[in-house]
Formats: structure tokens, sequence, C-alpha cells
């Protein structure tokens, strides 16, 4: 049996009166690609912003290689260098290097020094395509660039697992192709990864397992092949065949 | 004499401006001095106040909001005087170069204040998100991703604001701050003659257009770009 690096148990979410999250378990194993679908609103985002404790579960549990990410003794800057997120809208930041973004949290968290958090940063550039780009700043690269510094920020921190929430969603179709190839790299070389992506194609290719969520719960689940072809719950099928149409 | 020798006697008096001189050029270390102050000690109050308010303690918030809008809409002059005539009732009694460096640093703080304050709430939540997602703290996030870009976005609104309260220094004469006015007016009174007036005003122009051009080219510069 692979190790459990993410163990989500019982999650649940409210923002006021609304309740986003209904009781989410969700289990990641090393080296697996959990890929999460469902309609805008289902709760996706928040699932995965409650992994890394961006967002703060109203009950449930989290526990990320090991380590409780809800329990108030836990040092949850030191814990959050485990958990790599990219975000939909990349969030790099304007004023520094992609040299300068990657190795922002190698200097300042992980306790490097310059010249060792730059040799880091390189080769994260370098594994991502963009050795070149190290000194060019968010603005002089194309979104598909920006995205892949972005990836290279959090792997840079070596995580056990990577979160990505919509990462080619932003992007014009012919620089998507680019990001997934990056995430395809990391697959390959056996990264965790909790994947909200609207990309099937990917899905098919990469992932493990398929999570269809809706209103808060997960409603179906398992190997692409079983959710895309033969879904057993009517709001899958539904949901499937209205993004097929697209 | 004729019109254009009596009005140059008058405002050009070669023989009281350079009596007066001495004094005037005394008002001008004065002046710069309390600039500085002011400066210094008014930016740097009005950005501790934003980051603390970036905190997000209500009760706090309520109590710097209150005291930025209080220092926003009572006139200098008024702050000045009442600490000057006001504060020996309660005990204290500043001179009048430290009520007017006091009074006018506080109304620097109230409007820096607000700047820092809209420079820091301007920047997207991604950027938050983002640092804080890698490991950094809230104070790492703050210092090295937030208000870098913060500050940037400051700069041309605080210039203005500073230059415009910096000449405010001018009244501390009314408090017997011996800065340029205070100087020229009393020579004025002393000579019988307006002309040190006209060496104030000169020295006035010659203190501030510098810094208003240095101004005008920072706003350029830092104008809204990222
Ligand atoms: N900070 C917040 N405050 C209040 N409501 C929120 C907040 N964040 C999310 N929500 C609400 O929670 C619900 C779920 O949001 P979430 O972003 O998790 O959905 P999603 O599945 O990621 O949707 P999408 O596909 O549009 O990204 C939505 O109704 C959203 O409006
Ligand atoms: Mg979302």
């Amino acid at each position: 049996m692979a190790k459990t690096i993410v163990e989500a148990r019982g999650l649940h979410k409210h923002f006021g009166a609304l309740h986003v999250l209904k009781g989410v378990d969700l289990d990641v194993a090393e080296r697996e690609l959990v890929f999460v679908i469902g309609p805008s609103g289902s709760g996706k985002s928040t699932l995965l912003r409650c992994l890394n404790r961006l967002e703060e579960p109203s009950a449930g549990s989290v526990v990320v290689d090991g380590i409780d990410l809800l329990d108030p003794k836990t040092d949850i800057n030191h814990a959050r260098q485990r958990i790599g997120m990219v975000f939909q809208s990349f969030n790099l930041y304007p004023h520094m290097t992609a040299l300068g973004n990657v190795t922002l949290a190698l200097r300042k968290v992980a306790g490097k020094s310059r010249a060792e958090a730059d040799a880091i940063g390189r080769k994260a550039l370098e594994r991502v395509g963009l050795a070149d780009r190290a000194d060019h700043t968010p603005g002089q690269l194309s979104g598909g660039q920006q995205q892949r510094v972005a990836i290279a920020r959090a792997i840079a921190l070596e995580p056990r697992v990577m979160l990505f929430d919509e990462p080619t969603s932003a992007l014009d179709p012919e620089l998507v192709g680019s990001v997934l190839g990056v995430m395809r790299d990391l697959r390959a070389d056996g990264m965790t990864m909790v994947v909200v992506s609207h990309e099937m194609g990917f899905a098919r290719a990469a992932a493990d397992r398929v999570l269809f969520m809706d209103h808060g719960v997960v409603v179906e689940e398992g190997p692409p092949a079983a959710i895309f072809e033969n879904p057993t719950q009517d709001r899958t099928r539904a949901f499937i065949s209205q993004i097929q149409r697209h | 004499m004729s019109t254009w020798e009596r009005f140059l006697d008058t405002f050009f008096n070669a023989k009281v401006m350079a009596r007066y001189l001495p004094d005037i050029l005394s008002g001008v270390v004065v002046t710069i001095e309390l600039a500085v102050l002011i400066v210094i000690s008014g930016l740097a109050a009005g950005l501790a106040l934003a980051l603390l308010r970036s905190l997000g303690v209500r009760p706090l918030n309520w109590l710097i909001v209150f005291v930025v809008d209080l220092f926003r809409s009572l006139p200098p002059l008024v702050i000045i005087v009442l600490m000057y005539f006001g504060l020996p009732a309660a005990g204290l009694s500043p001179s009048g170069f430290v009520s007017t460096w006091l009074s006018l640093a506080f109304v620097l703080m109230a409007f820096s204040e607000e700047i820092f304050w809209a420079g820091i709430t301007s920047i997207p939540k991604g950027q938050w998100e983002a640092s804080r997602s890698t490991g950094l703290s809230y104070g790492q996030t703050l210092m090295n991703v937030v208000l870098p870009q913060a500050l940037r976005l400051t700069i041309p609104p605080l210039t203005n604001r500073t230059i415009a309260i910096t000449k405010g220094t001018a009244l501390g004469t009314v408090v017997a701050v011996t800065e340029i006015l205070g100087q020229a007016s009393s020579a004025v009174s002393n000579s019988y003659n307006p002309s040190p007036l006209m060496m104030g005003a000169a020295a006035y122009i010659v203190l501030f257009f510098p810094v208003v051009v240095a101004g005008r080219w920072i706003e350029t510069k830092f104008a809204w770009k990222r």
C-alpha cells in the first residue's frame, strides 16, 4: 500500500449561512493524481483551499504528510512548504523577477542563503522550461510562462503534494498545452497532485481517480474511464454530457 | 525719485536686504529643520498606523480612523494654536517650534495613513494567498510582497501631500517660530520696509521649487505603472 499523503475527513465549510462543504472525505496516496470536477460553486476551490488552510474548515480534519493542519500547535507556515499551490490567476509577484518569485520562500521560510536559493530556483525554472527567463518580470512573460513560473515557485520548496486550482482556465487556448506538459512531467516524476480543472483530455491521460463534486459533496468517484464513460449518478452524467458539448 | 526708483527702494531695498539677510538665512535653517522633522515623523507615524490597521483589530481600527479623520478635518493652524495656547492649561508647555512640528506631523500622519492604507488594500488578495501558501508569515508577506507594491502606488499622491503640508511650516510664525516668514515679518516691522518679505518669498521658492519639480518627476515616473 502506498503511503497516504493527504487525509481529509468530514470537511465542512460554512460562509455565514452558506454551507459550501457538507462532509467531504478525501484521501490521496503518494504519487497519486486526483482530478476534481464539478459545476461552478460546487465547492472545488474551497476544498482545495482547506487542504493548506488558506480556508479554515468549519469542521473535520486535514492531515498532510502526517501533519495535522488544524492542530493549534502545528506551525502552519512550516507545514505549507510541503503543500504547493497553483492558482488560476498565477498570482506572481509583479515587482520581482521570475527567479525572485521562485526564491522568496526559499530564503524567507526555508532559510537558504541567496546563493543556495538562486541555485535551487534556477533548477526549478529549468524543470518548467524557463531557465532563460529567470531575469524577466511577470509583465514580460506570456500567461503560460507565468503559470509555469508559479509552478516552479511551488516545486522549488519540494512539496509532498501539489494543489492546482484551474491552472489553465485563464490561459489562451494555444498556451494551455505548455502548462499541461509541465504538469504531466511532474506526474511522471512521481509528484502527488490534486487538480481542479476542466481539461478532460488531461484527466483521461494522467488522472488516477476523478472526483465529481456537486453542492458541497462528492457525488461520485472512480477511474477516469468509469466517470467519463459510465457514470452511475444522474447528476454526474448530466455534468459530463454538458461539458462535452462545449 | 521716479516711480520705478521708489518701487525698488520699497520692495528691493539693498540696504535693508543686506541688513536682514542673516536673519532670513537663519529662518531658512529653522524651516528646513521643521520640514525634515515633519516629513520623517509624519510619514513614519502614518505608515505605522496603516500597518496597525492592516491587522484588522476592529476597536483599534475605529480608533485609528477616528484620529485620522479628526486631523484631516481640523485646519492645521487651529491644531498649532490649540497645542501652543491650549496645552499649557494641561500642564504642558510645548515651544512654538515643537507645537508646529507635532501639529503638522499629525496632519501628515493622518493624510499619509489614508494613502498608505489605500495602497495596501489595492494589492489583490491573490498576492497574499500566493505568499502565504508558500509558508511566508503574515508579517513576511506584508514586508516582502505587499508593501513593496503598495509603496510604489503611494509615491505620487504622497509626494503631493507631503509638499503641501510641509509648506505649512510658515504657520509657525503665529506661535513665534523664527522660521522664514517669522524672521521676514519681524524684519519688516523693525525696518518699516517690506523688502525682507520679498527675500522670504525668494527663500521659499529656492527651498520648495526643486522639491515640487522633483515631485512632478517622481509622479510621472511612478504613476500607477505596475
Ligand atoms: N470567502 C468566501 N465568502 C463567502 N462565500 C464564498 C467564499 N468563497 C467561496 N464562497 C462561496 O462558496 C461556494 C463555493 O465556492 P468555490 O469557489 O469553492 O466553488 P468552485 O467549485 O471552485 O466554483 P468555480 O468552478 O466557479 O471555481 C460559492 O457559492 C461561493 O460563492
Ligand atoms: Mg473554483
